[in-house]
């Protein structure tokens, strides 16, 4: 865990996510983690009593995570939302509008330089599964 | 022409801010290679043969005579003096210094123009009609649209590592001058029977190694669910698209292979779960935007006259120039294939030329066109005379539009690292071979597209002719192509035979043209005689 960075308040979940497969077959499990490409919305049943859904990124040009996030938090899930594998310093801001909240990158991101990526932009162009406002939003009060 | 807000200014400064602390952190060694590449693409920035090249997005083809002057000053300090205009209406510097590229983007900025997206496995800049907002034919004006799609697909954060390249184009007239069924996403702006606005999708076609022509998605969507239906389409694809294969990777190939009925469902299914979640910008936002694009002062009881007497003058007329909405206006269009010249080239006072003209003449205004030639939309009748003689005098007024020597050539094996053979050289012999504008003429509209590999970016399929560059044991070969076409009446070009040497293809596309003039009935053009007659007389003659 000492690699991960953490955007939430609630305490760390410590129950260790299981695979797609075992989650199925295991009714109590409380953490799962979804492999790149794994359909996000099987979980769409389960999500009240999950506390920790992990998404692996095998590779960072692999952007099927980015759809299973958001399809997760448009569905209503609160529960951390953790990016792991290989995630890197130039993909944070992205990930953290598709409703990532926490990052466990395989080699280490330097924390201040994750603050800084993550604080770059001020504004944003459209509606993603974050809370933020969107320009056209801003332009018309 | 849209003009930055506070909030467009603000982003775009703060992806320069954001590339050249990227920049600054690869030259450091602090991110190797791998990882800087897609930051860079993300900006535009390839590393080619010799050295960076850089594509400048010029959002839908439109430029003010400020940026366009801004395009000549980069050429002029960072580059050799020359830009190259590109089938996807945007400009490309050829020789460019890693190290200049963050100063680039901020001289840009300054003029509302950047790099943004033009190129990585994104939604890319997106295309439209070199003729909107100047056209009779059109529904509206297709722009504004394209501006709301690229302020939604602008840093889009679901859709920055998709399968595969991603383009877009948009159009609102029957008549398509920006072959949209041949981009991933094509859309129609047009009115339905309720006499509402909204939008034709077409999604899947593309050309590249396997070209397609996009099959109908959706018949109407509101306008006002433009965007989410967009987002629908793009992300059935980031799903579902394939990864294992980069050549198998484009959407094209996932409607192929879901079929297109199976994928529809897919993504009405999407867009229904969509539609609860917000996405689309209230109806002000597209108004707001509309509001830019409003139509420039035309005068009106302007003179339809225009004096023909320079016979010179009355080629260029009658072949660069068409007709306009509006009475005493017309559309001219600058060549950038000048006999022997680089398809699509234009030098720092080529385009300081071409600015003054469009501030002078053009209501401020151009156009890029897919076919790499500059547009000026709005010209008065009466001022064709003096526009043609200042283009004569820079060397700008080949009246070849839509000939044989109005040539998309991509930068092929000259440039390209990817390439298999040269395309330029090719152009340049053909435009040569058939240097008489009446011999041009006779023969017609002839869209003529040269690839130099199979990535097709010179359009080879969408020509009637086309021409493949490929590589055979070891030496340059040119394969031949008939019957395509990126218009309304979109088609694939088939390959006739065995390919032939550069001076081999140059003597084909005379047999063949000479097929044309002796088979032709009535005004076909050589498409229409092809469509008629099939391959057959053309390969006897070739292969006999
Ligand atoms: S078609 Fe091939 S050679 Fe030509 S620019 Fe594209 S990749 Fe390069």
């Amino acid at each position: 865990m000492d690699n991960v960075l953490r955007f939430r308040d609630d305490e760390v979940h410590e129950e260790p996510a299981v695979t797609l497969d075992s989650f199925f077959g295991q009714s109590n499990a409380t953490a799962v983690r979804l492999e790149d490409g794994e359909d996000a919305r099987q979980l769409i049943p389960y999500l009240d009593r999950l506390a920790l859904i992990e998404i692996g990124f095998s590779n960072f040009g692999d952007g099927r995570g980015y759809s299973a996030a958001r399809i997760l938090r448009e569905h209503g899930y609160t529960g951390e939302l953790r990016a792991q594998g290989d995630v890197l310093v130039d993909q944070l801001a992205f990930m953290q509008r598709c409703g990532f909240d926490s990052f466990a990158p395989e080699k280490p991101i330097d924390a201040a330089d994750a603050q800084t990526a993550l604080s770059r932009w001020d504004n944003v162009y459209q509606k993603a599964a974050d809370d933020r406002t969107p320009i056209w939003s801003k332009r018309h009060g | 022409m849209y003009k930055y807000d506070s909030f467009d200014q603000q982003m775009v400064d703060t992806r320069v801010e954001e590339f050249r602390d990227q920049v600054e952190r690869r030259l450091a060694g602090k991110i190797t290679e791998d990882q800087f590449k897609p930051l860079r693409l993300k900006n535009g920035l390839y590393l080619q043969l010799h050295a960076y090249m850089l594509r400048v997005a010029v959002p839908y083809g439109t430029l003010n005579s400020e940026q366009m002057r801004m395009l000549a000053h980069i050429a002029r300090k960072y580059d050799r003096g020359y830009g190259h205009f590109t089938t996807r209406q945007n400009i490309q510097y050829n020789w460019i210094k890693l190290e200049d590229a963050p100063d680039i983007l901020a001289d840009l900025a300054t003029v509302e123009m950047h790099a943004i997206q033009t190129s990585g496995n994104c939604i890319r800049n997106i295309s439209s009609d070199q003729y909107a907002g100047a056209a009779a034919d059109e529904v509206a004006d297709p722009r504004p649209y394209a501006e709301l799609l690229r302020q939604w697909s602008s840093f889009h954060p679901e859709f920055n590592y998709l399968p595969r390249k991603f383009k877009f184009a948009v159009i609102a007239a029957d008549e398509d001058r920006a072959a949209m069924r041949l981009h991933d996403i094509g859309i129609q702006i047009v009115r339905n029977d309720a006499g509402e606005i909204g939008a034709r999708y077409y999604a899947g076609g593309g050309m590249g190694r396997t070209p397609m022509i996009a099959p109908l998605i959706r018949e109407f969507v509101p306008i006002g669910e433009l965007v989410s239906y967009a987002e629908a389409i793009l992300r059935v694809y980031n799903r579902y698209g394939r990864r294992d294969n980069k050549y198998k990777a484009r959407i094209k190939i996932l409607v192929h292979e879901m079929g297109a009925e199976k994928f529809i469902e897919e993504v009405e299914a999407e867009f229904v779960h969509l539609q609860g979640q917000n996405i689309d910008a209230p109806a002000a936002e597209l108004e707001r935007i509309i509001a830019h694009f409003e139509e420039p002062a035309f005068e009106s009881g302007l003179s339809e006259d225009i004096d023909r007497t320079d016979p010179d003058f009355a080629v260029w007329l009658d072949q660069n120039v068409d007709a306009h909405k509006r009475p005493g206006y017309a559309i001219a269009t600058i060549s950038l294939k000048p006999a022997g010249g680089i398809p699509g080239d234009a030098s720092s006072a080529q385009m300081d030329l071409m600015a003054d003209l469009a501030e002078q003449f053009s209501f401020d205004e151009c156009r890029v066109t897919h076919s790499q030639n500059i547009v000026l939309p709005h010209v008065r009748k009466a001022d064709l005379y003096a526009l043609w003689q200042k283009l004569d005098e820079a060397g700008l007024a080949s009246p070849n539009l839509d000939l044989i020597s109005d040539i998309i050539a991509c930068p092929g094996l000259d440039y390209c690292s990817l390439a298999n053979a040269r395309s330029i050289p090719v152009a340049q012999k053909i435009a040569k071979r058939f240097a008489d504008i009446d011999r041009q003429k006779e023969l017609g509209e002839l869209k003529l597209k040269i690839s130099g590999c199979i990535n097709a970016c010179g359009h080879h399929h969408a020509g009637h002719i086309g021409i493949l560059g490929v590589d055979r044991k070891g030496t340059e070969n040119y394969q031949l192509l008939l019957g395509g076409s990126g218009a309304e009446d979109v088609s694939l070009a088939k390959i006739t035979g065995p390919g032939f040497d550069e001076d081999g293809i140059v003597d084909a596309i005379e047999t063949v043209t000479d097929v044309y003039v002796a088979q032709r009935e009535d005004d076909e053009r050589f498409v229409d005689t092809y469509r008629r007659l099939g391959m057959a007389p053309f390969k006897e003659a070739l292969y006999g």
